[in-house]
């Protein structure tokens, strides 16, 4: 039999065509391989800002003069604090806060201007609600940095000196510094793991739910065909998902792709089998659906909270890194965020790509031995 | 077997070529024998009907017998082909149904057909006239188009036969194949079984009906993995001085319990 004889009659053909005729038939499946990557695009894409901007601010002023008001704008331009109206004493202060009407309050005291004109050193106050640490922090050094900044120029005009240093902060990569930049490549990981974990598991337990497998493993179908043509649909799923969400993360978000797409497409399928590895394990620990959703769950946990997907892995614990290098989400953010955001090349990812062909290559081998085992 | 009581040659009605032959042969699944020094042959075109309690290791027989997995010792031949070594050759000519049928609910009669012949490797203008005249056969023509998983059970057997046959399998293994069906879909699947067996397709069905039983042209009943008797029902019943295969399974079945306490355990 000639090669392409083989290969038109292989067994995984039909495999293939079935599983694409049930993708598109059961709703929920086909509802969670289109409809989640819009809904997490646009949630993540909008909804994750871990740069808090714009605190709403009130400003009581006892000064009242040139120099006051100089400071009022200063904070304002900082882009942190937005100045929306003023107090007349610390109660109405405390009110606003209280009250959530503002985040902020700037206080400049009565000697300000009197203090800053004789030399010696003003003291301006800045009260953050601090409740959520993640929010306030940014505003926090922000106010300090704009202050002294100030501080400088006032030094430097009133001695008709240059300021002795000048730092030049160069955010490269993501100039505009917005969230969406870092989160939306992240968010093709995260789909990709759950196509490839909850989506592929739920459908090979359903098989051995309803008998099919049963019946497939009389056939002389063969146990390679047999996961080929059950697993390489859901990894065609995955570049589509993949696709479409650059293609929208670019439209809505103007996600920057820097580097080679032929790249990133290569380097996302040792993830996709170690995903795929991971899903396949997760079907022969199952005994149902229910089960094979719950565990994927399980697993989709520590791929948001530790992988770097959302907070950044060098504030973690050590153990909770520990923890994040088994995840091949973790490697494939670096690749994706590297590609996408800053260009790179393959030799500067191989790497993570290393860690992911070797995780994917530990999940196949327990997963596909284990998968065997079910189906003699 | 030595032990037994019962005459192990064949009965009358089986003569001609052999389609099924075993011996000696065992499973292990750790330090329980599922199937124990078994010699078993099935004649072309025989319907044989193997019977026995839960546990007595009609299943594990089975699956030896299609190649899905391979036997402690001994040997069997299927098709002319040793089950251990030539597994997906004997599993291409060999056909398959349980009673769980294996349809893919989702899909319909026409694709559960056309999916199932292709992965029996019928392909291009071959396939379309045999599936055409197949499912003609069947009568399943006028529901084509109607999702498997919204048939009735009747249905289902039917169009889990034509799925498992279509490939023209020269051995049918049918495990409990009319569990949940009414009486009348019963008799037409049986129709349907002789059918294939008078062109020549070697049946092997398993069954808790025992008027299934008395409809095989011969016997064998398990028990604890060891052949207790072999023979055309009528043989049988007269072996064992009983009226009908129902009195013998019964009394059978008693004895077992009494030599091995209740507990059957599972089937598998």
């Amino acid at each position: 039999m000639s090669l392409l004889t083989r290969i038109r009659v292989s067994r995984f053909w039909p495999m293939l065509w079935k599983e694409f005729i049930q993708m598109r038939r059961d709703r929920l499946t086909f509802g969670m391989m289109t409809v989640l990557p819009a809904v997490q695009l646009v949630l993540f894409g909008y909804a994750i800002q871990t740069d808090v901007r714009h605190l709403p601010t009130v400003v009581l002023d006892e000064s009242r003069t040139a120099d006051s008001r100089q400071l009022i704008a200063v904070i304002g331009n900082t882009g942190n604090f937005d100045i929306v109206g003023a107090v007349a004493d610390r109660e109405h202060l405390r009110r606003e806060i209280l009250g959530a009407r503002a985040a902020a309050a700037l206080v400049i005291p009565p000697d300000y201007a009197r203090d800053l004109r004789a030399g010696r050193t003003a003291a301006a106050q800045m009260i953050v609600d601090a409740a959520d640490p993640q929010a306030s922090s940014a505003a926090m050094a922000g106010a300090q940095l704009a202050a002294g900044a100030l501080s400088t120029q006032i030094v430097a005009e009133r001695f008709g000196v240059a300021p002795p240093l000048e730092m030049r902060v160069r955010p490269w990569f993501n100039p505009a510094q917005r969230s969406a930049i870092f989160i939306v490549p992240g968010v093709i990981g995260v789909l990709l793991t759950i196509t490839l974990t909850l989506i592929t598991s739920t459908a090979i337990v359903r098989e051995r739910e309803r008998g099919t497998l049963e019946q497939l493993v009389v056939t002389p179908i063969g146990k390679t065909s047999l996961m080929l043509g059950k697993l390489a649909p859901f990894m065609l799923v995955g570049y589509v998902q993949m696709s479409v969400v650059m293609g929208l993360g670019k439209l809505i978000f103007h996600i920057p792709i820097e580097g080679s797409l032929p790249l990133l497409y290569l380097l996302a399928l040792p993830f996709m089998f170690a995903s795929l590895g991971v899903g396949l394990l997760i079907s022969t620990i199952a005994k149902s659906q229910a089960q094979a959703m719950q565990l994927s769950f399980f697993f989709m946990l520590p791929n948001i909270l530790l992988s770097g997907y959302i907070f950044p892995r060098v504030a973690m614990p050590e153990p909770a890194q520990w923890l994040g290098l088994g995840l091949p989400l973790t490697y494939f953010l670096k690749v994706l965020r590297g590609i996408l955001l800053k260009g790179v090349t393959f030799g500067d990812v191989w790497q993570p790509t290393l860690s992911l062909i070797g995780l994917a290559a530990l999940f196949l081998t327990i997963s596909v031995r284990r998968f065997r085992k079910t189906i003699e | 077997m030595s032990g037994s009581a019962v005459d192990t040659t064949p009965g009358m009605s089986a003569v001609g070529t052999p389609t099924v032959v075993t011996r000696a042969l065992r499973k292990e699944f750790g330090a329980r024998v599922a199937v124990d020094s078994l010699d078993l042959t099935i004649y072309r075109g025989e319907v044989f009907g193997l019977l026995g309690p839960n546990g007595s290791g009609k299943t594990t027989t089975i699956r030896l017998l299609c190649a899905l997995m391979a036997p402690t010792s001994g040997s069997a031949e299927v098709v002319g082909l040793d089950v251990e070594t030539q597994g997906e050759r004997v599993r291409a000519r060999i056909g398959y149904m349980s009673q769980r049928y294996g349809l893919y609910d989702d899909l319909t009669v026409a694709e559960n057909l056309r999916f199932y012949s292709t992965v029996y490797g019928l392909h291009g203008e071959a396939r379309t006239r045999r599936l055409a005249e197949h499912s003609c056969a069947l009568g399943l023509d006028e529901r084509r188009n109607q999702l498997a998983g919204t048939l009735s059970g009747g249905w289902k057997q039917r169009l889990a036969l034509a799925c498992a046959t279509a490939h023209e399998p020269e051995m049918l293994f049918l495990d409990e194949p009319t569990a949940g069906v009414d009486p009348a879909a019963r008799r037409d699947f049986w129709t349907s079984i002789y059918a294939l067996a008078s062109r020549g397709t070697t049946i092997l069905v398993t069954t808790h009906y025992m008027d299934e039983a008395e409809r095989c042209q011969r016997l064998a009943f398990l028990s604890r993995g060891h052949l207790i008797a072999l023979g055309t029902p009528r043989e049988i019943t007269a072996h064992f001085g009983q009226a009908s295969i129902e009195d013998v399974f019964i009394e059978l079945q008693r004895q077992d319990e009494a030599q091995y306490g209740v507990a059957a355990g599972g089937s598998r």
